[in-house]
């Protein structure tokens, strides 16, 4: 079974860090994750940038039936905030610029209407090797 | 990281939003800062040894409120009769102590905070020392070190500015739209003051001093996580950002100014770039562009070049005009005329600026690019008065150093 970790953690905290800390901690992952790299059991890692750079975008239909609803889907600048709804998946794609992101998602939310997508940065992407 | 690490940290992290909410109940700086020192001991007794509270910053606003309230009652029986201000909120405060945080109150209370610090009279480094100490909390010590000042002289500067900000009488109801709209302008104005005196410093022996720099940007990220949907805060943080991003590059070994355009490039911080690039791009989908936008937006052609000669210096020079329109100042007609001196040679350029020379007068930099642009016209002698004038305005020997370079390549050059 493949699992997905996700990282969680109080922003306010993370961004006080310095260069040295936010390294050490970085190290410190570092030396955990290389067991089960070698074992070929890691799959992509990825570190998000902050959530100043995400954007959200709201789709159209709310959920409620399949087809897209009458409203457009709606962007706003910040992270996915609601919590009525749950986490169910993410997509990693390599886009030139927000626009790109942005249509991308939007394609996706004409297929699957309802819910919300929040688009963020990457910062640090290492593929991994575990999947087949 | 060890215990007290982490405490500290987590102190460090939740002291904008206990101070701001400690101000909303007290209205007092000096009660609300005692207050949060309270809180602070009492975490540090209290903490090591278990894991950190849920929500460390409603932990200590609990407390700092308990201390606070002890504090006024003291008060009230020394003294005959105390401010009615000082009172305002505390009936309340003890019918209701258990009563959880409203979170839609703290934004507007770190605003506030931050806006207090940034009265349109006071100084700038006023501001910024005051800015550092209550909303970073930075010890008086460390922001002498970061201006180069004895601390006795920053802790009067600091008494000072906070005498006057206590006679400011900031509203504490809830701003309205106009008003919290003024606000983010003079908090992100305090804010960029506080990265360009780090990023440039005015005084002392160094040039560059990062902890301003990284400080600003901090205060940056956290203003935006407040108010994400702000354009013009996020072009101010990717302005920070693509310009600190820059800072290993700017200096040599011996700690003299390297130009734009013979910096190491490899020594730029691609991830600090690449997240000013991002926030930039989220900043560019909003309608009209505001002045940090388009700062940014130059900061990020320079970030977007390998190479200087790859520069878009075309494109700079219509952002500097952008700039111009919105926010005139011989400032910004400066810093276009080194872009259009590059595409259209240093006589054009020359000639942009002569008109600057009686606003500017007294502004190193108007004598060192003027310089500049005489030496590549082959002006030697017009050159060396542009440039010993420049020395007389420098604000730092890292300054000055740098023009006596200038002054030595057009003596190499003469001789040959």
């Amino acid at each position: 079974m493949l699992y997905a970790i996700l990282c969680y953690n109080d922003e306010d905290i993370t961004s006080a860090w310095t260069k040295e800390e936010d390294d050490r901690v970085m190290a410190r992952l570092a030396a955990v994750t290389e067991t089960v790299a070698k074992a070929g059991r890691l799959g992509p890692v990825a570190r998000l940038m902050p959530t100043t750079t995400a954007t959200t975008l709201r789709k159209a239909g709310q959920g409620k039936r399949l087809e897209a609803g009458p409203e457009p889907p709606v962007v706003t600048d910040g992270p996915f905030a609601e919590t009525k709804e749950q986490l169910l998946g993410f997509y990693v794609v390599d886009c030139a610029s927000l626009e790109e992101a942005l249509s991308f998602a939007r394609e996706l939310g004409h297929a699957n209407p309802g819910g919300a997508y929040e688009l963020r940065p990457i910062s640090l992407f290492l593929p991994g090797t575990a999947v087949t | 990281m060890n215990e007290l690490g982490w405490i500290d940290l987590a102190l460090r992290s939740a002291r904008p939003r206990v101070l701001g909410a400690l101000m909303r109940y007290f209205r007092d700086l000096d009660l609300a800062e005692e207050a949060f020192q309270e809180a602070c001991l009492s975490a540090l007794k209290n903490w090591p040894g278990q894991s950190p509270p849920h929500d460390p910053a409603a932990w200590l606003i609990f407390v700092g409120r308990n201390a606070a309230i002890d504090t006024v009652r003291r008060q009230s029986k020394q003294a005959p009769l105390p401010p009615e201000d000082a009172l305002s909120d505390l009936e309340d405060t003890e019918a209701d102590l258990a009563e959880r945080l409203d979170g839609a109150h703290y934004r507007d209370d770190i605003l506030r905070l931050l806006f207090i610090c940034c009265q349109p009279d006071l100084p700038a480094t006023q501001q910024i020392a005051l800015a550092l100490r209550i909303v970073s909390g930075l010890t008086v010590k460390e922001i002498a070190r970061a201006f180069l000042v004895s601390e006795v002289a920053m802790e009067q500067r600091i008494t000072r500015a906070k005498a006057r900000v206590a006679d400011a009488n900031v509203p504490f109801e809830t701003p309205d739209e106009p008003e919290r709209v003024k606000r983010l302008a003079g908090v992100a104005a305090v804010i960029y003051l506080m990265f360009n005196e780090g990023y440039s410093a005015t005084g002392g022996d160094a040039l560059i001093r990062d902890p301003l720099c990284e400080e600003a940007i901090r205060l940056g990220r956290l203003l935006l996580r407040l108010f994400p949907g702000e354009p013009e805060l996020m072009g101010l943080l990717a302005l920070m950002l693509l310009q600190h991003a820059r800072a290993k590059a700017r200096l040599d070994g011996a700690g003299a100014i390297i130009l734009l355009e013979d910096q190491d490039r490899r020594l730029w911080d691609r991830g600090l770039i690449a997240e000013g690039l991002a926030l930039l791009d989220k900043a560019l989908r909003h309608q009209a562009a505001g002045a940090y936008r388009i700062q940014a937006a130059i900061a990020a052609l320079h970030a977007r070049s390998a190479r200087a000669e790859d520069t878009d210096w075309r494109e700079i020079d219509l952002l500097y005009a952008a700039l111009e329109r919105l926010q005139p100042s011989p400032v910004v007609t400066l810093n276009r005329a080194v872009a259009l001196s590059k595409v259209h040679g240093p006589a054009a350029a020359l000639a942009m600026i002569e008109p600057l020379a009686a606003k500017l007068g007294g502004y190193f930099y108007f004598f060192g690019v003027k310089g500049a642009f005489l030496m590549q016209l082959g002006r030697s002698a017009d050159a060396r008065v542009a440039f010993d004038r420049a020395i007389a305005l420098a604000h730092t020997p890292t300054e000055a150093a740098h023009i006596r370079s200038q002054i030595d390549r057009l003596s190499r050059e003469n001789k040959n």
